[in-house]
């Protein structure tokens, strides 16, 4: 069983947002505008954070690219009261759009606030309607909606690998975040095959994750800058 | 015979305490009305909200909750008036509760409800709420409170209701309408030595279960916060600081209700100062514990010194938060306890005062628990400040309003004060607690065989 994983170079993030762009148009992220980010309700599946240090002029300033980070110890899974997020046998973590009551409970519980509500009825301008992907679905107001790690793309994947009466390869299946980056920094794969670069990478000296003290496992690693 | 005039000729007891059920004011209904009217516009606003989503209220990311939950355990913190008080003063033989159970276990009951809708109308999707039942997680501490607060409810309504039974027993031979009501809520009861006897240890079994059952209802809540990984949320002392502070608030809404019973209702003869006393000793005592709680929890957050939690404790004690937190300890601890501890301010306006300070001062509390933490998350988020919207504090103001408006509906059907039990402790208790005292004596060294 695969256990699907992200590796994030962070010498090779130049924080162009391309990652951005495509996580939206690929999963039909609402389009809030002016309004929703005027408010602090902008939803961003993956989303760019920069972390400034230091005070000027000796300031460090760098990209840091987060997805939901799909714990193996979710926080977020064990809160919700109708089972509407879980963690699937692959270790991506699934929210239904059609059970959640909309209690936000998984997202106060996520350490890393990369769980979004639906706060208004989502929008869509008229150009961008005829793009909107067809394999995934939209969300209603009131409801959770995070990163699947573009989980309809496996489920294509593995499909066509069927029809074609082969197993599954690594460059197969890949998140719209990973495909987009212009500089490769984002890696994906099964952190439990080795000969998946993930696999490889995640073990670097340089890995980290993100809160890694609060116990909550998760299987996106990132890259420590190299001075 | 009308039935105020059925009631002019009862002796004292009966006629001053039946009297709010047959002769209503012009006062009441002016407040009837206004309450009505604050409630009708909460309904809108409630409304306003169920079509345009939670999108038209204050919260964004990461303010995930905000009002509504604050209220959530504000009012089942109150709900822990009654119950929970009335039980332990039955359990504890406190004499000078029989004219104060009532009034407290109507606060439980009534306030109970308003309490339970506020997480519903906190959901995005309310009409989905029945999948807490079809799609039940077990592990989710949601699910626990909805048990632990339905079970609280139907005891408590037991709990109010039998030791109504006598009451309403009399009520329906004296025939005051509605009969057909009385008649319906006495069961049949008769008021024969036997039956008595049967409905006392009722009483006291229901006493003793209750109070359990009350102190789970607010430990949950405490721990959906607690359970979290949360800053200032993961915290143990939650679930006891929770129960301390439900009691707490309880006791200050229930000397609210007495004063102002009291005053409308021409009852001095039975809220005296006395029990105004009495409560403001318990509410003495509730304040320094709320104090050692709250010293406990700040000192460890500040000790340990974890980055994440000092943000947090920071916003509250002087960055953004400085004006709730320090009003919180002013209303809940400077003002109650220099009040309540000097014997000459504990009297009716006293008491009064250092109440409301407490009522205000617990729901700042309950907002200092959930909006610093909500804003100081983990990861860093675009810096975020939450308003609470016109509908927030509409639905907020109408269910205040919708509270006091079931309370003063349900003093007109149901005596506010236990008719039997004042009877029984003229004609029984003075003899029992003599006797009592009398047992906790020494013994007469001569008179006992050596």
């Amino acid at each position: 069983m695969p256990r699907w994983g992200m590796v994030i170079d962070l010498d090779k993030c130049n924080g162009c947002q391309a990652c951005e762009v495509a996580c939206r148009s690929e999963n039909n992220i609402a389009v809030g505008g002016p309004q929703a980010a005027g408010e602090s309700r902008t939803i961003s599946w993956m989303r760019v954070q920069t972390e400034v240090e230091g005070e000027w002029p000796n300031l460090r300033a760098r990209f840091v690219p987060q997805p939901c980070m799909h714990c193996d110890r979710p926080p977020c899974t064990l809160v919700c009261p109708v089972q509407a997020t879980s963690r699937d046998s692959e270790g991506i973590i699934s929210q239904i759009y059609a059970r959640c009551i909309g209690c936000r409970y998984c997202a106060n519980a996520c350490p890393y606030t990369v769980k979004y509500f639906n706060w208004r009825r989502p929008s869509y301008p008229g150009s961008t309607v005829a793009g909107l992907n067809p394999d995934v679905s939209l969300r209603p107001v009131g409801v959770i909606e995070k990163c699947t790690f573009c989980h309809h793309r496996l489920q294509k994947a593995r499909d066509v690998a069927r029809a074609e009466k082969r197993p599954l390869r690594e460059a197969d299946y890949v998140p719209a975040c990973s495909e987009s980056c212009p500089t490769g920094a984002i890696v994906f794969g099964d952190l439990d095959d080795p000969d998946h670069r993930v696999a490889q990478l995640a073990r670097d000296p340089r890995a980290f994750r993100l809160h890694e003290d609060l116990g909550t496992q998760p299987k996106v690693y990132y890259l420590a800058e190299q001075d | 015979m009308t039935d105020l005039e059925i009631v002019s000729r009862l002796p004292q007891d009966e006629r001053v305490l039946l009297m709010p059920l047959v002769r209503t004011t012009k006062t009441f209904w002016r407040w009837a009305a206004v309450m009505a009217a604050i409630s009708l516009w909460g309904l809108f606003a409630y409304a306003y909200q169920l079509r345009n989503g939670l999108g038209a209220t204050g919260l964004n990311t990461p303010e995930y909750w905000g009002i509504y939950i604050i209220c959530f355990v504000f009012f089942i913190g109150i709900s822990h008036a009654g119950t929970l008080i009335s039980a332990i003063l039955r359990v504890a033989n406190a004499e000078w509760r029989r004219s104060i159970t009532r009034s407290a276990e109507f606060i439980t009951v009534l306030v109970i409800g308003f309490g339970a809708i506020q997480p519903v109308l906190d959901l995005g999707r309310p009409d989905r709420v029945l999948n807490v039942m079809l799609h039940s997680q077990p592990f989710s501490p949601l699910l626990w409170d909805v048990m632990s607060i339905g079970l609280y409810f139907t005891a408590s309504s037991v709990y109010l209701y039998v030791p109504m039974i006598p009451d309403l027993a009399r009520i329906r031979d004296l025939g005051l309408r509605p009969r057909l009501l009385y008649w319906f809520l006495a069961i049949g009861y008769h008021d024969t030595p036997a039956a008595r006897h049967t409905l006392e240890r009722l009483i006291s079994v229901l006493a003793v279960a209750v109070i359990p059952i009350a102190v789970s209802v607010h430990t949950v809540i405490g721990w959906i916060f607690a359970l979290t990984l949360r800053p200032m949320w993961h915290s143990a002392i939650f679930g006891p600081y929770f129960v301390i502070g439900a009691i707490f608030s309880g006791i200050a809404a229930l000397i609210i209700a007495m004063a102002i019973l009291r005053r409308v209702y021409r009852l001095e003869a039975y809220f005296k100062d006395i029990h105004f006393n009495h409560m403001g000793l318990l509410l003495l005592v509730m304040s320094i514990l709320w104090f050692y709680f709250t010293f406990a929890e700040h000192l460890t957050v500040w000790y340990g010194g974890e980055e994440a939690e000092l943000a947090t404790l920071y916003s509250k004690l002087y960055g953004a938060f400085w004006f709730p937190f320090w009003l919180m300890f002013a209303t809940c601890f400077v003002i109650p306890f220099g009040l309540m501890a000097r014997a000459k301010t504990r009297n009716v306006p006293g008491t009064v005062i250092a109440s409301v300070a407490v009522v205000i001062g617990m729901w700042l509390e309950r907002f200092n628990i959930v909006v610093p933490t909500s804003l100081h998350p983990r990861g860093e988020v675009a810096i975020a400040h939450y308003w609470p919207s016109w509908v927030e504090l509409s639905i907020m103001a109408g269910t205040f309003a919708g509270f006091v408006l079931v309370y003063m509906i349900a003093t007109k059907f149901f005596p506010i004060v236990s008719i039997w039990e004042i009877k029984e402790g003229r004609e029984k208790s003075i003899e029992e607690v003599t006797e009592r005292v009398s047992e906790y004596l020494p013994d007469d060294l001569e008179a006992v065989a050596l």
